[in-house]
């Protein structure tokens, strides 16, 4: 969550930032924009979409030494463009579609010519509807937030 | 004594199979649940197959529950079943639960905690009576959550970090960037264990066993007198770094539950005294685990505190052999499967058992006849 907001404020996007937004985006997010996408780009599978697992740590007691929480299910993908670029996507879940689309998005901002089209029509629309999600759930969640007051107990003085 | 190889039933099993499939639809004018209904509507049914099964996947965890006709510790089988046949790509940096997106932070002990008692969506306070409203489709059961103005803060301190400035509070072991933690799905369970090897055993342990250790700790059998410090539920981020790569990126954010406990006061080392905690985190929205966790945490924490044994949720042996409802499902459940023979070699040794009790009953009143007459 703390990337996706770097990633709205910024124009600098690292890589990590955009890889991170492509994850973690809803599968029908990422293909609505993908189908978005008037000129998609050709290229090849060098790793074609495989689901698999990830072991997930937590820390002991919350900040201590990692111990083995449990698995999540991972589908990755790696493409390479015709125009030479290589891209990876990672998704949590089993949708190939999604890693295959975060892959070629991967590829594109690495070309200096695809770039624009993948920040503007893929990138930067995940990454604000991204927020904005958050954004609303902290809201309704805040509303749910107590606030004491202290009732004054005995006789008041007169 | 031979086995006697006894085939049959393959068409008995086919049609109870077919059978189990019409059971499982009900009445066909009934419409059929989908998926996508179960993930979003039994969401907590969802949460705890996720959370026992061990392995994250909301839609694989709402289909089991669908195929397993609710039956939750089936679903939970099947997931387990699932993740075998999945390779494993790799682990996560250790999650940092302290920067939790939290949708409920609630701490019992200390009313003001930074960021304040934060509800969420939570059944306390709730009446416990049924809403025929729900029954009726009727709008009006379905209130629309407030929007405040403001939304909370993207982190919320922990009640850890609260009092670190005072030492009132166990300080976490320090990180040991080097030591690999235990791992369950690849090693079998040894003993004594770590406390890295009991966590991952109590987080995919059965929640009724875990709740009722807790419940008898609670009652005085191995006592921890415990305080809820702290629950957050929330969105966590899992950072993984992957082959191709040499650097980590977020690749979900997951819904966990953390609880912490207080429980007991000790002096580790000559130190002044402190709260020692107990800690639970489970995978999605679990809160009677998450905190039952917590509190057989702390109770199995014997050792380093130099207590004694007393009771059974002390007893790691008791505890870890016996908290995974997969394996004691199973074992149970065994039983059903055909026992013929061990059934007849029962018998046989009870009819010989049998037969020599009334051989000497008939010895003995032979003789009492025998003295009788004499």
């Amino acid at each position: 969550m703390q990337n996706s907001q770097k990633v709205v404020g910024s124009n600098a996007l690292d890589r990590r930032q955009w890889l991170s937004v492509l994850a973690k985006a809803p599968a029908q997010e990422i293909k609505a924009a993908w189908a978005r996408l008037e000129c998609a780009p050709d290229g090849v599978e060098l790793r074609a979409p495989e689901t698999g697992m990830v072991m997930v740590r937590g820390r002991v007691g919350g900040a201590g030494s990692s111990f083995n929480l449990g698995e999540m299910t991972v589908t990755r993908c790696a493409m390479r463009l015709d125009s030479g670029e290589t891209g990876v996507g990672y998704a949590a879940g089993r949708d190939k579609e999604h890693a295959r689309i975060a892959a070629i998005v991967d590829a594109m901002m690495q070309s200096e010519n695809l770039r624009p089209l993948a920040e503007q029509t893929v990138v930067m629309p995940l990454a604000k509807a991204a927020l904005d999600r958050r954004s609303l759930a902290a809201r309704k969640t805040a509303s749910t937030k107590v606030e004491f007051f202290t009732l004054v107990t005995g006789r008041q003085p007169k | 004594m031979a086995y006697v190889a006894v085939k049959g039933g393959e068409r008995a099993i086919d049609n109870a199979h077919a059978l189990l499939s019409e059971a499982r639809r009900g009445d066909a004018s009934v419409p059929e649940i989908e998926v996508a209904q179960i993930r979003e509507q039994m969401s907590l049914a969802v949460d705890r197959v996720m959370a026992e099964g061990s392995c994250y996947d909301p839609d694989l965890a709402a289909l089991a529950i669908k195929q397993a006709r609710g039956d939750i510790p089936e679903a939970i089988f099947l997931v387990r079943a699932y993740r075998t046949t999945l390779p494993r790509f790799g682990f996560s940096e250790p999650v940092e639960s302290g920067n939790m997106g939290v949708r409920r932070r609630v701490s019992a002990a200390f009313k003001d905690i930074p960021g304040g008692q934060i509800l969420g969506p939570t059944f306390d306070y709730t009446h416990r009576l049924l809403d025929f409203r729900l029954a009726a489709g009727d709008q009006s059961a379905r209130a629309a959550a407030r929007i405040a103005d403001e939304p909370t803060p993207d982190t919320l301190p922990t009640i850890a970090s609260v009092f670190a400035h005072e030492g009132l509070l166990e300080v976490d072991a320090p990180r040991n960037a080097h030591a690999e933690p235990f791992d369950l799905t690849r090693d079998p369970m040894a003993f004594p264990a770590d406390r890295d090897q009991r966590l991952q055993a109590l987080a995919r342990g059965d929640e009724g066993f875990l709740l009722s250790l807790a419940y008898s700790s609670q009652r005085g059998w191995g006592s921890t007198h415990p305080l809820c410090g702290e629950i957050r539920v929330g969105e966590v981020a899992v950072s993984f770094s992957p082959d191709e790569l040499d650097f980590p990126i977020e690749i979900a954010e997951l819904t966990m539950t953390e609880c912490i406990m207080l429980s007991g006061f000790a002096s580790m080392d000559g130190a002044a005294p402190q709260y020692t905690r107990g800690y639970g985190l489970t995978f999605g929205h679990c809160e009677r685990k998450a905190m039952s966790m917590a509190i057989v945490d702390r109770a199995l924490r014997v050792r380093e505190f130099g207590e004694e044994v007393s009771a059974p949720c002390q007893d790691e042996e008791f505890v870890l052999y016996h908290s995974d409802n997969v394996e004691a499902s199973g074992f149970v459940q065994h039983l059903k499967l055909p026992h013929y023979v061990d059934f007849q070699a029962d018998l046989q040794f009870l009819r010989k058992l049998r037969q020599e009790y009334f051989d000497a009953q008939r010895e003995a009143e032979l003789g009492a006849h025998k003295e009788a007459a004499e």
